[in-house]
């Protein structure tokens, strides 16, 4: 392999870590923490996939392929809860979920 | 050289793209950039060789995902003004958390060897005369079928709860009931008149 592991590691980190301050940045705003999650996942999904294949072992991307469903399976349910929230209170700000006084 | 070129290339435009989805001010843009940084993963995705999960993130992120999630973007009818606000109190703390993190994954960039007992572990070696969909289908179908059921059962499961989140029934729409159309009879539905010559009824 003509390109080092750790290149791709620092990669997936940064991506890591820019999805992990967004969700720090945008506390307000759902749908972009939402996506921030989405970052994440796909950087670890990047880890998962590269592993796989310097080591040879197949086994890593059918690991990432069932991060890929669960994704879409959380943003899917997310969104749908989103929707349900803005019917309720006619905004996506988290302060107003606070029916529960968490 | 060239797949270096091409990992740096990505590399960039990943990283930059991301930056761009946490700190668009417009969540319509915030998506378009994280279709760009799904589309860069893929890139990596296919430089390590692994062709299928590659496609299988564009189908699923930007056709499925991406889709959905402009699609609520623009549904929901949100001022995006004051989504900003109080943004100075946590960003501090979130540059800390964000070091911290980072210092601790960095660690990683170090030259790595795999030792032998983790090359003589391989479960399912990769065959690189083989394409990697014929592969990866050889053991989704075989060895990890159970767990490819349960994948859709996952599916299956969200795509119920987020029929059963979103439906509501509308008592002041109207709508065609197929059902008491065809049980009317002509009992209940004709009313014979007898209307004398000159008046009306």
């Amino acid at each position: 392999m003509i390109i080092p592991i750790e290149h791709f590691l620092t990669v997936s980190a940064l991506l890591f870590v820019i999805g992990v301050f967004g969700i720090f940045l945008n506390r307000k705003n759902v749908i972009i923490i939402l996506m921030s999650i989405e970052l994440i996942l796909a950087s670890v999904n990047i880890n998962f996939v590269v592993f796989s294949s310097y080591l040879g072992d197949l086994v890593g991307q059918v690991f990432a392929m069932f991060i890929l469903t669960v994704a879409a399976a959380e943003a899917a349910i997310g969104l749908a809860i989103l929707v349900c929230f803005y019917r309720l209170r006619n905004s996506i700000f988290i302060e107003d979920a606070n029916t529960m006084k968490g | 050289m060239i797949p270096l070129y091409f990992f740096y290339f990505f590399s960039f435009i990943a990283i930059l793209s991301s930056f761009f989805v946490i700190f668009a001010n417009n969540p319509v843009h915030s998506v378009l950039w994280l279709i760009l940084t799904f589309f860069s993963v893929a890139g990596f995705f296919i430089l390590v060789g692994a062709e299928f999960l590659a496609l299988l993130l564009m189908i699923v992120y930007v056709g499925a995902l991406a889709v959905l999630f402009l699609f609520v973007v623009m549904m929901l009818n949100i001022s995006f003004a004051g989504l900003r606000s109080g943004l100075a109190q946590f960003l501090p703390f979130g540059i800390l958390i964000g070091i911290v993190i980072f210092a601790e994954l960095i660690l990683a960039f170090v030259p790595w060897e795999f030792k032998e007992q983790a090359i003589n572990n391989r479960s399912v070696a990769i065959d690189t005369a083989e394409d990697n969909t014929v592969a990866l289908g050889k053991i989704v179908y075989t060895d990890y079928f159970l767990l490819f059921q349960c994948a859709g059962i996952i599916l299956l499961i969200a795509m119920i709860g987020s029929i059963v989140l979103t439906l509501r029934s509308r008592p002041d729409v109207k709508r065609q009931s197929i059902t008491s159309q065809i049980y009317r009879d002509p009992n209940t539905s004709i009313e014979v008149k007898d209307v004398k010559p000159g008046e009306g009824i």
